[in-house]
């Protein structure tokens, strides 16, 4: 194993946000590379110390933004790359169509947790492909879990005695997308109660319900599908229609 | 990365020399963004990919000759010339793939 491989390896672990950059065009240290954090400290070289600090600097702009560039400093070309860790999909209730979004989500990098209080859903022979499985209340376990802008949380219980709690005790976080499994009029239900519990609009607003895409399907895969596809659209900002009907960039 | 570092280190396990070629620039349409990656053995096995399928034959020729060499390449690849049926994208845009030895 390359002391290079094996630098890449230990950080992608540590599933904390890193940047390397490497020496690409030019007439020397073609090839060297520069690991960077987002603390301002760094390992090894580009081969100039003057050059290894404007990179740094290039660095820390495109980490925050999760962009890779390749920028020229003279007539040398360094490549900056970000490895943003993996997003989380936390699923609430581990019903049918979690196995198939599970699966889903494992293929495009999240990593998954499964969270249901009955622990005949939440089991090992269900949920093979999660990263972790909570037997657990949904409104006692969210408190303690990491729930930040690169987490998605799906609530899949469509039952009041589960949804309802789980949707209070995720008001007062800040993941990047919740859905709700549901129809309209269980959504309009679920949030005349919570309104009544104080949770304010503003939060009530951003939840996605029905949950999913409008693609047709109504299996639990094609529902998982319909999930999945309407958290990728939302990471990257898009609507998620035909790519024939959109503009080009 | 992630996704072809397991076999990476596998390769490199069983004594295998390994090449990394990585999507640094990107122009029009592409297959595949800026940081894709594709690995490369030297038995010229390969995981992962630059394109769409369109280059990856090229790279590895290309990976194994850097593999042979030890140096470094910034390689750039344009729209084909379909009367030709030379190496390119089919997509009309054109990307710079850097392949080294890790």
């Amino acid at each position: 194993m390359s002391e290079f491989l094996n630098r890449i390896s230990d950080n992608l672990r540590a599933e904390k946000i890193f940047a390397v950059a490497t020496r690409i065009g030019g007439n020397e240290n073609v090839g060297a590379h520069l690991f960077i954090y987002p603390d301002g400290s760094w390992e090894n070289t580009l081969g100039d110390a003057n050059l290894d600090a404007e990179v740094l600097r290039d660095a820390l702009e495109l980490m925050a933004n999760e962009r890779s560039e390749t920028r020229a400093y003279g007539d040398t070309q360094v490549f900056i790359e970000t490895y943003a860790p993996p997003p989380r999909l936390l699923i609430v209730g581990g019903v049918h169509t979690a196995i198939p979004l599970a699966q889903y989500a494992k293929i495009l990098g999240f990593r998954v947790i499964v969270i249901d209080g009955r622990g005949r859903f939440a089991t090992r022979e269900r949920f093979p492909h999660a990263d972790e499985l909570l037997v657990e209340w949904p409104d006692d376990a969210i408190p303690h879990l990491p729930i930040d802008a690169s987490t998605y949380v799906v609530i899949l219980t469509h039952d009041p005695k589960f949804d309802i709690p789980t949707l209070k005790a995720l008001s007062t976080t800040k993941p990047r997308y919740i859905g709700a499994m549901g129809s309209r009029e269980t959504r309009r239900q679920h949030m005349d109660e919570l309104r009544a519990q104080g949770v304010p609009d503003e939060f009530l607003n951003t939840v996605y319900g029905p949950v999913g895409l409008d693609l047709g399907g109504r299996s639990p895969e094609e529902m998982a599908l319909a999930i999945i596809a309407q958290i990728v659209a939302v990471r990257y900002h898009r609507a998620g229609g035909h790519l024939m009907h959109v503009a080009a960039d | 990365m992630q996704d072809i570092l397991n076999d990476m280190e596998q390769w490199r396990a069983r004594g295998d020399e390994v090449a990394l070629a990585t999507v640094t620039w990107t122009s029009g349409s592409t297959p595949r963004a800026t940081g894709a990656k594709m690995a490369i053995n030297s038995r010229g096995e390969f995981v992962g990919s630059v394109s769409g399928g369109c280059v990856e034959g090229a790279v590895i020729d290309q990976a194994r000759a850097v593999l042979k060499n030890g140096k470094p390449k910034l390689v750039s690849y344009g729209i084909s010339d379909d009367m030709a049926w030379d190496v390119g994208l089919a997509c009309g845009g054109s990307i710079k793939v850097f392949i080294e030895k890790v």
